[in-house]
């Protein structure tokens, strides 16, 4: 177990010196900045847990992070606090996962993938003429200006949460993949049938992968009200976060927890950087290349660059 | 009840004339994945594409919408052979287990076209004006708008030829070969990458055209292509895989749905109505209407 060992290590390293940056750091939109790099960092290791190991292609994040988002508002109007917005927001978008799962996931991997791009558009609609939430005028959060545990700003707690939330979802992608439940979905994207047949339970295993993937594109999505305070639906259910959280582990390198990560850091961080320098076509234009590019000439991501031999 | 029972007629025709044309959207997709198995995500974005140049070619050159897409269907042709060449050397050839880099690969196109339309033509909405643009055909009490009738009719055409094509000729029957056993065919003496090549620049040309249908109907944006996407993997869906006959009547289908839709609840929940189809059918009948 020296590799557990190593790994709590560097989490342990890199965690203290993230923890510190707001005590130093006195830029605000650098917080902005790290907040959207870590909520890829979510997204790109959820869509991982389904896409990476199992070959199951998720068209759908912008839609689960819209659910997460959304979730928070109806939790914001009936006056709940955030901490159970969070939680509500991400078991949502654990069912909605499971019950996507459960209705498409028998068909053929590509039917799944066109239902989740389906399943995009059906909640957009339904949020848009939904005027609860906002509808398509958008609705606005009004929140607090001190952050609520006195270290800050609101922007700094915003990332101390956002924070914990992406060591969640990389502790947790990294647990998938040394248990039973990745080695099972490795078998599903290398034969399904074959490991259906050497008794692999194909069909529970994807309901798990597809439920925790959606829980935790979700609970990517519960802050984003807080943090931009005016939430309409165009912009939550942006296809960026679809096309970015595809690209991102295939960058890295596909079915590793270390893929999406690196991925993220650096596509997410490019893409601050262009934002500010570029519009946000040129951002996506870019996203695009870059995927067409390592799909087609570098299959195995920056991983399967630097490592000739993938890590066992 | 008067009004209502003509807002129904109503809402039927422009239905039927509309599915007419998202028949013409989803032929390239029957053709793709329906009989070649290759999930074109970007198709629609390719449409778009085509309804851009067809604009182009229309401001630059006075050309017809019509001509225009006649002309570049054949580019388009070529195109797709280009993209069927790439996909098939990277994604294809290990065996075929790659679908999920062969989708991203087309969801990493779809972006690119979009992207590129957008910087170069911005996001306004853009049109193109004919001679029979606002001009109508009456017919009893109802009155038929030609922006509607003859986008219906060419795409109508076009989706009988290319069926009559497919069951006829040799090439048609090739391509129907290829979709059941492509080692079979190749023991014929025919190269079935050469033959899905050309089947995939098919579908190709019939995006060009599905473009210039598009921009005689309505105003096109670059990103309207999006919406689509869900609408022709439904009446692909729908129709029952690679079975031309089934896509039009999928596309009818969905036409009138989507019209008395936008007739009797607001026009904001049209969109739903293709893609909360396309979920029943895979929920209740994945294998389509006419499918085995």
């Amino acid at each position: 177990m020296r590799n557990d060992r190593n790994f709590f290590l560097g989490l342990i390293i890199s965690l203290s010196f993230m923890i510190s940056l707001p005590f130093w750091v006195k830029s605000e939109f650098f917080f902005f900045a790290a907040y959207s790099v870590l909520q890829f960092v979510i997204l790109a290791s959820a869509w991982n847990i389904l896409g990476g190991y199992a070959g199951y292609v998720n068209f759908g994040s912008a839609a689960f992070f819209a659910i997460g988002a959304y979730s928070t508002i109806v939790g914001y109007k009936l006056q709940f606090p955030q901490g159970f917005n969070i939680v509500f927001g991400t078991f949502v978008a654990a069912v909605v996962g499971l019950g996507m799962g459960y209705v498409t996931l028998r068909l053929r991997g590509v039917y799944f993938s066109i239902a989740t791009l389906a399943m995009s558009v059906v909640l957009f609609t339904i949020v848009t003429n939904w005027p609860f939430v906002g509808g398509a005028r958008g609705v606005y959060v009004i929140v607090p200006r001190e952050s609520p545990i006195g270290i800050g700003q609101y922007i700094h707690w915003l990332y101390f949460l956002i924070l914990g939330m992406a060591t969640i979802s990389v502790v947790i992608s990294r647990f998938i993949e040394n248990s039973s439940l990745g080695q099972g979905l490795m078998a599903i994207r290398d034969d399904e049938s074959a490991a259906e047949g050497l008794g692999v339970p194909t069909l529970k295993l994807k309901l798990i992968a597809t439920t925790i993937s959606g829980a935790l594109m979700g609970l990517a999505g519960t802050t984003f009200p807080y943090l931009i305070t005016y939430v309409e639906p165009t912009a939550t259910f942006n296809l960026s976060y679809a096309v970015n959280s595809i690209a991102m582990p295939i960058v890295g390198g596909l079915g590793s927890w270390l893929g999406p990560l690196v991925g993220a850091l650096l596509l997410g961080s490019i893409q601050q950087a262009a934002s500010v320098t570029l519009s946000s076509s040129w951002n996506l234009l870019i996203v695009g290349g870059v995927l067409v590019f390592f799909v087609t000439l570098a299959p195995n991501g920056l991983i399967g660059i630097f490592k000739k031999r993938p890590s066992k | 009840m008067n009004i209502s029972f003509d807002l129904l007629i109503n809402a039927i025709i422009s239905g039927l004339l509309l599915g007419g044309f998202y028949a013409a959207l989803s032929l390239g997709i029957s053709i793709s994945f329906g009989m070649l198995d290759i999930v074109n995500i970007a198709h629609p974005a390719l449409v778009i594409l085509g309804a851009y140049l067809t604009w182009w070619l229309n401001l630059t050159f006075g050309f017809d919408p019509i001509l225009g897409g006649f002309l570049l269907a054949p580019f388009f042709f070529l195109l797709g052979i280009a993209i069927y060449r790439i996909y098939h050397d990277r994604f294809e050839k290990g065996g075929g287990g790659d679908s999920l880099r062969g989708l991203a690969f087309f969801f990493g196109i779809l972006f690119i076209i979009e992207m590129i339309l957008i910087l170069l033509f911005g996001v306004d909405y853009r049109n193109v004006n004919t001679p029979y643009t606002d001009q109508s055909m009456p017919l009893g009490f109802l009155s038929i708008p030609y922006r509607l009738l003859i986008p219906f009719v060419i795409s109508v055409t076009l989706l009988l030829v290319i069926r009559w094509a497919l069951k006829k000729t040799y090439f048609g029957r090739a391509v129907s070969a290829v979709a059941q056993d492509p080692l079979a065919l190749q023991l014929m003496g025919v190269n079935p990458i050469k033959i899905k090549g050309y089947a995939f620049g098919l579908s190709l040309f019939t995006a060009a055209i599905g473009g210039a249908m598009l921009i005689i109907i309505q105003s096109v944006q670059p990103s309207i292509g999006r919406e689509y996407i869900g609408l022709v993997f439904a009446i692909c869906v729908l129709g029952g895989m690679g079975n031309l006959t089934g896509t039009l009547l999928g596309a009818m289908i969905l036409g009138i749905a989507e019209s008395m839709t936008a007739t009797f609840a607001g026009p904001s929940w049209a969109p739903a109505v293709s893609f909360g189809l396309l979920l029943l059918t895979l929920i209740f009948r994945p294998q389509g209407i006419l499918g085995k």
